[in-house]
């Protein structure tokens, strides 16, 4: 993907390249009412509440994003509803979040 | 020009999906997105495999962009209505190509397909073929292209726009934050840049804001009407949007994207960088 600006393939497992010990990883999963929603664009806010990407959760509602430490709003849209989470990064490692949709 | 002659809604979109001499073209990054389900009719054009040139750092060239329309069955005559992933950043960047070639009539679905699923409109699956044309491309228009000279040229002379995300312009990001970190040399941005982030330009659903906020958006930003402008982004595509709000939206006549952007400019020896907000 080093190529490009698209939108990787997301899923639960990191892909090899990429070093947890060093890079702020945000992953998580969109559900309604427990269910994961795939097809959620899903969209990461800083804490001033500015855009700064967008992903599609996989089929099992799985996104992930490379981020830097601070305070995060997840973001999801989805033809059955919209939902929010916030989740606060303090350094590098994998930090987990779960956004409800519907 | 006005809005109409360069950006369809997507309900305009869905009565016109057979109409005559209307063609539409899913464009991704993510070529399985178009096989697990298009808008009906539609063709595919891959951003990678399609439209990047294999061996060198630049994009498919006047015989390859022929080529690639001619078995698309997209002909000179056609309206080519462009859509795709990824807030259309895309498509924005294949429309770019389509008016660099010369092109007559090509607009971009409003919002793309993240507008068109939230919405609830149709998809399918079913493969599409059309009859081949001999599609006729012309010379590059380069009123349309900066390369790296002029990126260093405009500093304090013309507008530059830089329209990755504030950690990316400041230095504290290299690539986007969904992407892992890599790419340019340094990181930082063109000084005397302004920073507008493509976000800025389009709505939650990926449709474009109305004329007077871009207006709005841009002049805040201290975007000089007066003078001619350079947009660019990491590698191209995102400036491509934006590139589109300005000229073909707002109408500004000296428009160009550095497509090299920020993978390029940022590799460079010898030239002046800044850091920072």
């Amino acid at each position: 993907m080093s190529s490009s600006c698209g939108a990787p393939e997301q899923g639960s497992a990191l892909p090899a390249n990429v070093d947890a010990g060093k890079e702020v990883v945000l992953n998580g999963k969109v559900t309604n009412g427990g269910t994961p929603v795939g097809g959620a664009f899903v969209r990461l806010l800083d804490s001033t509440g500015e855009f700064t990407a967008e992903v599609v959760s996989s089929s099992e509602g799985d996104f992930r994003f490379f981020a830097a430490p601070g305070d995060w709003t997840v973001r999801a849209l989805h033809r059955d509803g919209n939902g929010e989470a916030t989740v606060s990064a303090s350094g590098p490692g994998l930090h987990e979040v779960t956004v409800s949709v519907g | 020009m006005s809005r109409e002659d360069v950006l369809v809604s997507a309900a305009w979109a869905e009565e016109n999906l057979n109409a005559e001499g209307v063609v539409f073209v899913e464009v991704d990054e993510d070529a399985s997105a178009y096989d697990t389900g298009h808008i009906p009719g539609a063709v595919k054009v891959d951003w990678k495999q399609d439209l990047q040139d294999p061996v060198r750092r630049d994009f498919v060239d006047r015989a390859g962009f022929e080529k690639l329309l001619s078995a698309r069955g997209i002909g000179n005559d056609d309206t080519v209505i462009l859509y795709g992933g990824n807030n259309n950043w895309f498509a924005a960047y294949a429309y770019w190509y389509f008016k660099l070639y010369g092109h007559q009539s090509v607009k971009l679905l409003d919002g793309g397909r993240k507008k068109w699923e939230l919405d609830g409109r149709p998809l399918d699956a079913d493969a599409v073929t059309r009859d081949e044309t001999t599609y006729s491309a012309k010379e590059q228009d380069l009123s349309l292209r900066a390369f790296r000279d002029e990126a260093v040229a405009a500093i304090n002379t013309k507008n530059l726009v830089d329209v990755r995300s504030p950690d990316e312009f400041s230095g504290k990001l290299s690539a986007p934050a969904h992407l892992p970190q890599e790419q340019a040399q340094v990181k930082g941005h063109i000084p005397t840049a302004i920073n507008v982030p493509w976000s800025k330009a389009a709505n939650e659903d990926g449709t474009f804001k109305s004329n007077d906020e871009l207006r709005e958006l841009y002049r805040e930003a201290g975007l000089d009407e007066g003078k001619a402008t350079v947009a660019y982004c990491r590698i191209g595509e995102r400036s491509s949007h934006t590139w589109f709000a300005l000229r073909e939206l707002l109408g500004y006549t000296d428009v160009k994207n550095y497509d090299g952007s920020w993978t390029e400019y940022g590799s460079l020896v010898g030239v002046p960088v800044e850091v920072g907000a």
